[in-house]
């Protein structure tokens, strides 16, 4: 039996066949794309190390969930659900368009295991997927080219703004979605003309319009749109593909390696070169990352991951506040100096020694500017990471010499007294001695032996506002029989800040003079009421007990009787519980602090729209208290704005840097009298029963 | 560009609590942590930053016991080439003229085109810079805030009263004391130090230098400490309450009154 229409393969225009071309499209192509991805992936040889191959079934689970699963695309509901039809329509497509590409020269090609009852599943299901796609990047370009999210929008120091990018491709993949259905269309419109088996077309489709609107054309026509139609797409495709890796829809392709590769932990800082322990790091020639290479090739990667959502800097406070930093543009700046400097026609670019990232492509107000808080990373749907990025630039900048003026003081004094006030290791435990005759603490640089440790550290030893803190933990600790002592002057700075500003030495230093002291007081377990303190603790120090927040403990001892609570007293106050990152993001800890508000019987408590892991940092913590940033505004002030709007008088934190940054915005936004800041600690301290 | 910047070690006034001591006669020194002279440091800053630009070598030297080596491994770790440590028994409790000479000897030991000191020490009398230059017989200014090489003459600012400058030409060699604000000094950090923990500094005592260890000394001193005491403490500051015109209004009546405005 004659087919209906001629294919591809069997097709001769004007003597040639066509087949040939079907053939030629993609070898060219591929090669083409052969040749763009070797020159992609040259810059990631000469990278640094990195260690990406550990816990390889969690990395599984992982691209199931968050790449599969599009498990983060959601939280920005509309982008979100478009996004996830184009995704799952090109997963679904996928097998139709290796088919498409090979059928042009070789007929009856069939992918593998597509040939019976699962072939014709197959091509109903691609049908309805090629609609949904056509439909989902309409109402994307309409979004993009015409309501225009805040989010996507380009500052003009940033360059030229990137919407022509986005449309541009959002019609590439459409050419290609309608393309697709014209080809199926027009044969089936054929084969029904000539009274021929029509493969099923699903009703309400793109195909089925198409076919109902060809239905009564001129086979002659009908064949030459089936031919046309075929290499709009193959041309199509491959274009496509050899765009991909020129700009921000590079992410079709890396992304599944990106996030295969993305990190597991959090609130860890990678180590200033994988590969050279602690204690070979004096026989580095350079810390941090002076020049691009310096990068590891999981963050190149990550450059030319970066979707260009705006989703990370949407959510970034810094870039909130209007501070020089904008993640997506450490990404973008990065993706494009790569491409820069590792040009697809020509050489590398040699830059000489004194080139240095810091100063060309980055400031150094945009590094010094994040407060580590991961609000970045917590969003990003491709896993692209920047706190471990924003530490190596720091610590190459510290490397040489590089430091705001307002830092060095601090760090001065870290090295010299153990924190960054300067002030005297002898008062470190003052705060004891108010509170002695109601509950005496326990010293261990007195010789003094206890079971747990309360690791106060610095800015809860020697602030007098955050002395309460220290003060409140001490008597929670006490009502509920723990026996607990603090290191009193052997305790140093635990260096989280320290760390991730980029002074890797200073925190080696402080980070064995406490471990030292640790091991030497001989306690099974830590407790700490200092979130950074709590997270260097747990991740960055090594050999050291069990370490837990004090709100952990709190919440175990209401659960089991010992801390019995008052009732709040319904004076009009309306609490709301501020997540600190170093609590929440970084450490998962959101419940135990809750319920041990809930806790307190008859306490009002609401939730800010920002909370739990898209809790808003309050400022930062550690040496970020003394760095004088370029803003528009505090953190804290938006904060607290957030608190009112959430109908809150009352804001609970359980982080002494939240404390001061809150206490210092209610301040300054002019809500004194009508904004109270309290600590978690000293209100359990207001309700503890006699 | 041959640079020689004097440094001091002295006790940190930001990290210390400066007390008295029990016998009321001098600072209690038990639990001082010591750094690099503010002054000095912006000094040693502001060499490199001519040398890097002009080419030449920066020297630090400081006068004091061993542990001003930790000073002058600081300094070369920020980047000074040299540092030579000016030790000697006899060297202690010498006055600022004393350091003046002990320094002198040093400096005609070498052959610097530009010598730095800081304005002042944290425990010092902003004296040595100009006894240095007058012992060597060259120029000398102070409070410099900033340098500009021309050939074998300097351009220099002073920072003098109210907030105004003074521009000077001066001629090479010569004797700079430097305040503090004249540049950004770069960070020093435990790996820089450790870089340079095993560099040779030599030390000179007295008798490499030349001098006569009876001429120097406590009873050479021609200034002598009688005493050191805390000054009263006169009343409180006034705090002025109100709406911001009615503190306005009295502050300028106060400055009226006082004598602060005609």
């Amino acid at each position: 039996m004659e087919p209906a229409l001629l294919s591809p393969a069997a097709y001769k225009f004007f003597h040639i066949p066509t087949a040939l071309f079907a053939l030629l499209i993609p070898l060219v192509g591929m090669c083409a794309f052969a040749y763009i991805m070797k020159r992609r992936i040259d810059p990631l040889l000469k990278a640094a190390p990195d260690n990406r191959f550990d816990r390889i079934l969690v990395r599984l689970w992982t691209v199931a969930k968050i790449w599969l699963a599009q498990w983060r695309q959601p939280r920005y509901r509309m982008a979100g659900v478009i996004h996830i039809f184009i995704f799952a329509g090109f997963l679904v497509l996928s097998i139709r368009s290796t088919t498409l590409v090979i059928i042009g020269f070789w007929e009856s090609f069939t992918f593998p295991g597509f040939n019976g009852a699962l072939g014709h599943v197959y091509n109903v299901f691609k049908d309805y997927a090629a609609t949904w796609v056509l439909i989902a990047c309409v109402v994307a370009a309409i979004r993009r080219g015409i309501f225009r999210p805040e989010r996507y929008a380009v500052p003009a120091h940033y360059g030229k703004d990137h919407t022509g990018e986005a449309v541009f491709v959002l019609a590439l993949i459409s050419t290609l979605m309608i393309s697709e259905s014209l080809f199926e269309a027009t044969l089936a419109a054929a084969q029904i003309q000539q009274l021929q088996p029509a493969e099923f077309v699903a009703p309400g489709t793109l195909a089925w319009l198409f076919r109902n609107v060809l239905i009564d054309e001129p086979i002659a026509k009908l064949q030459s749109m089936h031919i046309t139609a075929y290499f709009i797409h193959d041309l199509t495709f491959f274009f496509f593909l050899c765009f991909l890796p020129l700009g921000k829809h590079f992410h079709v392709i890396t992304s599944l390696f990106n996030v295969f590769f993305m990190r597991l932990e959090r609130g860890n800082v990678k180590p200033v070169k994988h590969g050279v322990s602690d204690d070979q790091l004096d026989d580095l020639e350079s810390f941090g990352v002076k020049k691009f290479e310096d990068f590891t090739w999981k963050h190149m990667l990550d450059f030319y991951s970066c979707a260009d959502c705006g989703r990370c800097s949407d959510n970034c406070p810094a870039n909130a506040v209007k501070r020089p930093l904008s993640p997506r543009f450490i990404s973008i700046k990065g993706r494009d100096y790569a491409f820069a400097n590792y040009p697809l026609g020509g050489a590398n670019v040699v830059k000489d020694d004194a080139y240095q990232l810091i100063g060309d492509i980055y400031s150094e107000d945009e590094i010094w500017s994040c407060t580590t808080c991961g609000a970045c990373e917590q969003e990003c749907p491709l896993g692209i990471e920047y706190i471990d990025k924003i530490v190596d630039l720091r610590r190459g900048m510290v490397d040489e010499g590089n430091v705001p003026q307002s830092l060095q003081k601090p760090l001065g004094a870290l090295e010299k007294r153990g924190n960054p006030w300067g002030k005297m290791e002898k008062k470190r435990s003052e705060w004891v001695k108010e509170i002695a005759e109601e509950v005496p603490v326990k010293l261990f640089e007195k010789g003094a032996t206890a079971d747990t440790l309360y690791f106060v550290d610095s800015i809860s030893s020697y602030d007098d506002r955050m002395q309460g803190i220290a003060q409140a933990t001490a008597r929670i600790l006490s009502k509920a029989g723990i026996d607990f002592g603090i290191l009193g002057k052997l305790e140093k700075d635990s260096g989280n800040e320290v760390r991730r500003f980029g002074e890797e030495m200073l925190f080696q230093d402080l980070k064995a003079q406490n471990t030292e002291a640790i091991l030497e007081a001989g306690v099974k377990r830590i407790v700490t009421a200092d979130p950074h303190a709590y997270n260097a603790l747990r991740k960055d120090y090594e050999n050291l007990p069990p370490v837990e927040h004090i709100s952990e403990l709190i919440r175990k001892e209401i659960e089991s009787g010992r801390l019995p609570l008052t009732a709040a007293n319904g004076d009009g106050k309306v609490y709301t519980y501020h997540d600190p990152c170093y609590l929440g993001r970084h450490n998962q800890l959101y419940e135990d602090p809750r319920r041990v508000l809930d806790a307190i019987p008859g306490l009002t408590r609401v939730e800010m729209s920002r909370s739990g892991d898209r809790s808003f940092c309050c400022g930062g913590g550690g040496l970020m208290l003394f760095y004088e940033p370029e803003e528009e505004q505090r953190m804290g002030v938006l904060r607290v704005d957030m608190a009112a709007k959430a109908g809150a008088n009352m804001i609970v934190t359980a982080c002494p840097f939240c404390l001061v940054n809150i206490e210092d915005a209610i301040k300054v936004a002019g809500l004194e009298g009508k904004m109270e800041a309290i600590d978690l600690c000293e209100l359990v301290v207001q309700h503890l029963a006699a | 560009m041959e640079i020689l910047v004097c440094v001091k070690r002295v006790p940190d006034t930001s990290e210390n609590e400066i007390e008295l001591n029990g016998a009321g006669n001098d600072i209690d020194r038990d639990d001082l942590v010591y750094s690099v002279n503010e002054w000095d440091n912006y000094a040693v800053e502001e060499a490199l930053q001519i040398v890097d630009k002009v080419g030449g070598s920066v020297t630090v030297i400081s006068v004091g016991d061993d542990e001003s080596e930790e000073v002058l491994r600081r300094e070369m770790a920020m980047g000074a080439d040299k540092g030579i440590l000016l030790s000697d028994d006899a060297f202690e409790n010498v006055d600022g003229r004393g350091i003046a000479t002990i320094l002198k000897a040093a400096v005609e030991k070498g052959n610097y085109d530009l010598i730095f000191t800081g304005a002042q020490a944290d425990d010092g009398a902003a004296q040595v810079g100009g006894m240095l230059a007058a012992m060597l017989d060259v120029p000398f200014a102070s409070l410099v805030n900033t340098i500009e090489v021309n050939g074998d003459k300097l351009k220099i600012g002073r920072e003098i009263e109210g907030g105004n400058q003074e521009m000077y030409e001066i001629g090479l060699p010569c004797v700079l004391s430097i305040q503090t604000g004249i540049n950004e000094p770069r960070y020093v950090g435990i790996r820089g130090i450790r870089k340079v923990a095993s560099v040779e500094i030599p030390t000179l005592g007295a008798a490499d230098l030349g001098l006569d260890a009876a001429a120097l000394g406590a009873s050479a001193a021609r200034v002598q400490r009688t005493d050191y005491f805390l000054p009263e403490m006169g009343d409180g500051a006034e705090i002025l309450e109100g709406s911001t015109e009615e503190i306005i209004d009295k502050l300028v009546e106060l400055l009226k009154a006082k004598g602060g405005l005609k």
